[in-house]
């Protein structure tokens, strides 16, 4: 399954615009749950299949979400899970969901409904470059969609109920994901992320909760949902976002002024390596893409795109490798097919 | 100062939060911290988010102990303790059933245990006053950003009325 999408890269990675150089996508997620049904962890079978088959239902009344693919949990095999994590539709615990969970992408993979993963529903809305007041809007518009054929959990004093109580309230989590090779080289990143976390917002690695730091790239959210307006999170994130870009600008200007000899080697090291080795691991990819998306923002590498870029950054995930080749492989083949994908993608470019 | 969880080593880290005017302070010793995961979120493990919560509300049942008792949810049958190993709620009514504890857990969590958010529109809407009166919220911070004020006590009164009416 899905063969058809691993053939490009999601829409929300394909930013050209200059606010995309440093945050890659905004990111909006609503939780909820339908009013006197049991939350998932705790319903049984068939409280979880009458769950389902509501919120199908809700979905195909709803005229934003006319267009897309529903897919039963019991249709998607390890590969399937895995390449939907790496494409950011899916959560790393939806990954381990089992029965009467479902998945909704819409066209165009900007927006995708988790059923029955921790809440009865989680909508979430993707947007490239730095877009969080969009992603929101689309998210709000389905909610309301939904709620006219779905009665949510609702609570006057505590808001959308939730089955962790770090969610309720609003239930969003608002999101960036950011470049900051600059604020990573200079060491200033733990000092941002500090203050960051002062500020009710919490960082994370480059597939959300739970995950590692790679390629200098951050998860900028929310940390708090309840006692806020919605319009208060998106605002006090995108402001916050503007200074994180602020900050990582500066210490680029620095690098440049100071260290602009290393810089440019490590650049272009990265790209030589890109464009010849015989083997490479997704981590190092993400690590090189890394450098040389620097390059291209600070206007110094001209032979390679930023659409060319994100296109690798896509494919050289080891769920999307397997998916593009149809074929499974262990990570060894991985290594060297990835290496030769990234080699033609580098010479289409010529 | 001593740690305040175990009573016996010094208290190096120091945790204040201020919640509805309400100052918690939190001293604890490196390895009760450490145990309570207390001082480092951002280290790139993977957040212990039960654990989390569970040692938050160790804390509200140490300082409010005669307060707790475990009650039981009537719609799933989850009690209080157990919710306070897996940190998940079983349903909607558990909210309900224990208001009063999670009450001070979500201060706890979120500096505020009072929805200010949007409304659902639910089918009859029932929600109706409870969407006018955010609106009018919104509206009332707005008038007092651009120094509205008179337009502002409107509409502190029309807001009054509307939760008179409630």
């Amino acid at each position: 399954m899905f063969e058809d999408m691993a053939k490009r890269p999601a829409i929300w990675l394909s930013g050209e615009d200059s606010t995309s150089q440093i945050v890659l996508s905004s990111r909006i997620r609503l939780a909820r749950n339908i009013s006197n049904c049991p939350f998932p962890s705790e319903a049984d079978t068939d409280s979880r299949e009458k769950v389902l088959s509501f919120i199908k239902s809700a979905i195909d009344k709803s005229p934003t979400l006319s267009q897309g693919r529903f897919v039963k949990c019991t249709q998607l095999d390890d590969l399937d899970r895995s390449f939907l994590l790496e494409r950011h539709l899916i959560s790393l615990e939806f990954r381990q969901c089992r029965d009467s969970s479902a998945l909704f992408i819409g066209e165009g993979e900007q927006v995708s409904i988790m059923i029955n993963e921790e809440d009865h529903l989680r909508i979430q809305s993707l947007q490239s470059g730095l877009n969080i007041r969009a992603a929101y809007q689309i998210a709000a518009k389905i909610d309301e969609e939904l709620a006219k054929s779905l009665e949510f959990a609702f609570d006057s004093n505590f808001g959308y109920l939730t089955s962790c109580p770090t969610n309720v309230g609003t239930g969003m989590r608002a999101s960036v994901l950011i470049h900051l090779p600059g604020l990573a080289l200079t060491k200033e990143i733990e000092n941002v992320i500090s203050q960051i976390s002062k500020l009710g917002l919490a960082v994370r690695g480059f597939y959300g909760e739970g995950s590692d730091v790679l390629g200098a790239l951050f998860q900028v959210s929310n940390q708090t949902t309840l006692g806020r307006s919605e319009e208060d999170i998106t605002e006090s994130l995108e402001r916050v976002t503007q200074q994180i870009i602020e900050y990582e600008e500066n210490a680029r200007n620095r690098l440049f002024k100071d260290a602009k000899d290393q810089i440019e080697d490590k650049i272009f090291r990265a790209y030589g390596i890109l464009k010849f080795a015989r083997t490479l691991t997704s981590e190092e990819v993400l690590n090189l893409l890394s450098a040389i998306r620097l390059g291209i923002g600070e206007g110094i590498v001209k032979m390679v795109t930023l659409s060319q870029i994100n296109e690798i950054l896509a494919f050289s995930q080891p769920s999307h490798l397997q998916k593009y080749f149809n074929k499974r492989m262990e990570p060894g083949e991985r290594d060297r097919i990835r290496a030769k994908l990234i080699r033609s993608k580098l010479a289409e470019g010529k | 100062m001593l740690c305040q969880n175990c009573g016996k080593k010094e208290a190096t880290v120091h945790l204040t939060q201020v919640v509805n005017d309400e100052k918690v302070e939190l001293h604890l010793c490196r390895e009760c911290a450490e145990k309570k995961r207390f001082h480092t979120p951002f280290e790139g493990v993977p957040f212990p988010l039960a654990e989390f919560l569970a040692s938050m509300l160790d804390q509200s049942l140490i300082e409010k102990p005669s307060k707790v008792s475990d009650k039981k949810c009537s719609t799933c049958g989850m009690r209080f303790s157990d919710f306070s190993k897996i940190g998940r709620l079983g349903c909607g009514n558990c909210y309900v059933t224990f208001r009063s504890q999670l009450n001070d857990l979500l201060r706890k969590i979120h500096g505020s245990s009072q929805h200010r958010g949007g409304v659902p529109f639910t089918p009859g809407d029932v929600m109706k006053p409870l969407r006018e009166e955010r609106k009018l919220q919104e509206e009332l911070k707005k008038a007092i950003q651009e120094e509205n004020f008179e337009k502002a006590a409107q509409l502190r009164d029309q807001i009054k009325a509307l939760s008179n009416k409630k």
